[in-house]
């Protein structure tokens, strides 16, 4: 944790003299090694890197004036540990513990490019020295992620010297509650979580709600699998949502925040914790906040581990130190929210986009993005994708670019097939509507939805019966019971895809899972019910001919599913290695030196232990 | 003030005793014991003035709460939706196959403890296990059980705290 070298800041000028000193400092030293400590880094080892750097700066003396720095999520995890160095923003990638040395020596303290460290186009074999000059990075646009990847997140200073708490202390110093609630309002911004509701509304209708204290929530239970935007906003960009969360608090009048972090994030936790105590310090958040008169405390509450606590009825029972069972809203959380008092609920990243509407105003925040969608979107792009990681881009943009462009396409020469939008709530769009745009309505009209950013990319390997079962499983494990269209129709649909993925599938199985997915829709109580159904729907309107080889012929298309297709042998690539015959568990396999091996079809359990072993690629799945 | 008692007064006092506060102080609990233990959660429910059933519906409506001691070694699978599209689904079949343990479960041995969850936001290295804290990436089947085979059996139960 950085020390602070600062004592309250009494008024906006003391905070403005704060920015312009770290400014300063941060100046006199040019040169510098940023580490990404971003999700995708940290489980590639990056800490190590930062540890090592921060060794060298220390062993290189006085005369090299050099700081190493952890920051966040740069966005393309697949080519981390990602190493930027200044001056001239050299970005290094797939980083490891040896090459520190030679960065250090020849780039912070020599000036030399290593060529052998930078991103190399796989089609051109163009090599990149910024990250301006990667096609990944050239169509998105920052603002939720923001300062990620520039800043060290457990550092104040750091924020507040890249205009951190300005808007904060704008909204405090120059602007109403009425006023603030204008200018996000004119911005457009609706609610990254999944709903998509306009922001401003719910500010507005809390702020009326009568009742006192009002609570505001951040949202920070990212349980959809497959995304991990708000874990890097949390670990990458911390004070922008304690920031957001300030300002939103002004316009509705509270005086209590709380932040909902998801028990599988212990990091963004602990950075939160540490970016909550620094703003108490420089009396940013606490008591009489930049001796205006407001005040707002901030609380963190770890999640358990139960997906359905996403839902802003169940957060708030978790909240209370209950198990999250959502209630029915007939009565809005606005009004009866958190203890039966008005509570104004948002997702993190809404919360991160706060202080740049303040900062910029309505009017630029609504000039991104289309009609109905302002603004951008983070997400996180991932499954069967050249260049996985963590994107940010304007609304509106085709779903197409961020695939084939932003992504680089699918890997392995592979074909594509759907990409998955929404979380387990969502759908799976095909190929032919991949020049979508990217719009909270459009996706809607697909099947989809936009849901928290989750974007998973199938190719033709993944059989879509097999997602949807996944995907139903996955909500049948986690529907908290309290209403039975939930309970029940979950588990009878999850034994219809279940037989139909074993090959057992029968003659208008399909269109019982439409009817479940009607009456699910129509009566459950929460949205976890009420959308539990999008994946098989969408999976059944865009893949129909999949269920039908499954339930008609036995068949799996994609042969992912067990049983409904058999692995071969290919006696021209068979080296006869004996590697598959060892370690068949039924033995099923024959054959013997120099003699290519062959699978007794009628022994086979079709376990793939014999797929998995060939070193050769021999074993086929046909 | 046996140290039992007295590790629910930290416990307790550090979120000053606010019932709402009810799930981090059982987070709080399982991180110093291990798990939670039944004679301590009706000392909890007693110092918060509450029905110990109150305190056992949470902790068996949250995955995270584990009502029995833990193994020598924290296993975590992701299966969430990346790491299950590459793989993870055989890997679980494979660990819980080769490991007579089941997901949740702990092994007979008591070698390890081994949980399956939903996406811990590495998906840009999945598949991914997590073993005492740290990540092993691109797992095969193969792989997690090589991991798995090689874990070393201590001999007192004092494990390192989590590290991340």
């Amino acid at each position: 944790m950085t020390v602070l070298s600062s004592e309250r800041l009494g008024s906006p000028a003391d905070l403005e003299g704060k920015r312009r000193q770290w400014r300063e400092r941060s100046r006199s030293c040019t040169k510098r090694v940023r580490v990404c400590i971003g999700p995708g880094c940290l489980a590639k080892g990056s800490l190590a890197l930062y540890e090592l750097f921060n060794q060298a700066v220390a062993e290189a003396g006085a005369d090299v004036q050099v700081e190493a720095k952890g920051v966040g999520c740069h966005g393309l995890c697949e080519r981390g540990p990602i190493v930027i160095v200044e001056p001239g923003e050299i970005f290094y990638q797939r980083v490891e513990e040896p090459d520190v040395a030679e960065i250090f020596r020849e780039t912070v303290v020599g000036g030399r490019v290593i060529e052998r460290l930078l991103y190399e186009d796989p089609d051109t074999g163009a090599k990149a020295r910024t990250a301006q000059d990667i096609p990944f990075y050239k169509a998105q646009m920052r603002i939720a992620l923001g300062h990620s990847g520039l800043i060290d997140p457990t550092s104040i200073e750091d924020y507040i010297a890249l205009e951190g708490y300005a808007a904060l202390a704008k909204a405090l110093a120059a602007m109403t509650p009425e006023q603030v609630l204008a200018q996000v309002e004119r911005s457009g911004l609706r609610g990254r979580g999944g709903g998509g509701f306009p922001t401003a509304r719910k500010w507005r209708s809390c702020r009326n709600a009568p009742g006192q204290p009002k609570y505001v929530i951040c949202n920070g239970d990212e349980g959809d699998p497959g995304a991990f935007m708000d874990r890097a906003i949390m670990e990458g960009n911390p004070h922008a949502i304690l920031e957001g969360m300030a300002i939103g608090a002004y316009a509705i009048g509270s005086s209590q925040g709380y932040i909902y972090v998801r028990n599988e994030y212990p990091i963004s936790v602990e950075r939160l914790k540490e970016a909550i105590q620094q703003a108490e310090q420089l009396g940013l958040l606490g008591q009489d906040i930049l001796g205006t008169g407001f005040s707002f405390d901030i609380r963190i509450n770890r999640g358990g581990g139960a997906f359905v606590c996403g839902e802003s009825t169940a957060l708030m029972a978790s909240l209370e130190g209950r198990p999250g069972e959502p209630r029915a809203k007939y009565v809005h959380t606005v009004e009866s929210g958190l203890r039966g008092k008005p509570t104004n609920l948002n997702n993190v990243e809404t919360w991160a986009n706060v202080p740049a509407v303040i900062n910029r105003g309505g009017e630029w925040f609504a000039s991104i993005g289309t009609e109905t969608s302002k603004g951008t979107k983070v997400f996180s792009l991932v499954g069967k994708i050249e260049n996985t990681g963590l994107v940010e881009v304007p609304m509106g943009i085709t779903l197409r670019r961020i695939i084939e462009e932003i992504g680089g396409g699918i890997p392995g020469g592979k074909a594509f097939k759907a990409v998955q939008t929404g979380g387990p709530s969502g759908g799976c769009i095909p190929a032919e509507h991949l020049d979508t745009a990217v719009d909270f309505d459009e996706l809607t009209k697909l099947g989809s939805m936009m849901g928290s950013g989750g974007m998973i990319v199938m190719d033709e390997d993944t059989c879509m019966v097999n997602v949807a079962r996944y995907f139903l499983n996955f909500l049948h494990a986690e529907s908290c019971g309290k209403c039975t269209p939930c309970r029940e129709g979950l588990a009878q649909m999850l034994a219809i895809l279940d037989r139909i993925t074993h090959g057992e599938g029968r003659q208008g199985d399909v269109e019982r899972l439409e009817e479940l997915a009607d009456l699910l829709e129509g009566t459950a109580l929460c949205a976890l019910g009420k959308t539990a159904a999008n994946p098989v729907l969408s999976t059944i309107r865009y893949f129909r001919d999949e269920y039908d080889a499954h339930i008609l012929q036995q068949r799996c298309p994609a042969k992912e599913c067990r049983g409904l297709f058999r692995y071969e042998i290919d006696p021209e690539a068979c080296k006869a290695c004996g590697l598959c015959l060892k370690d068949c568990p039924v033995d099923a396999i024959s054959g013997g030196k120099k003699v290519p091996h062959v699978i007794d079809q009628g022994k086979c359990t079709r376990c793939g232990t014999c797929l998995d072993k060939c070193p050769f690629g021999a074993v086929l799945k046909v | 003030m046996t140290a039992q008692e007295k590790l629910i007064e930290t416990i307790v006092s550090r979120y000053d005793g606010e019932v709402g506060m009810l799930i981090s102080m059982m987070q709080d609990l399982q991180a110093e014991s291990g798990y939670l233990p039944v004679d301590q959660l009706r000392r909890l429910a007693a110092r918060l003035d509450m029905p110990v059933s109150r305190l056992y519906a949470v902790a068996t409506f949250y995955a995270s709460f584990r009502l029995a001691p833990k193994g020598q070694h924290e296993v975590t699978l992701c299966v969430g939706t990346v790491c299950y599209l590459k793989g993870a689904g055989r890997i679980s079949q494979r660990i819980q196959e080769e490991f007579q343990v089941e997901a949740g479960g702990t092994t007979t041995d008591g070698l390890f403890t081994f949980q399956a969850v939903n996406c811990v936001g590495a998906c840009a290295v999945a598949p991914v296990m997590i073993v005492d804290g740290k990540f092993h990436n691109g797992l095969t089947p193969e792989s997690a059980a090589d991991i798995l085979r090689s874990l070393p059996a201590q001999q007192d139960a004092a494990l390192g705290e989590d590290e991340t």
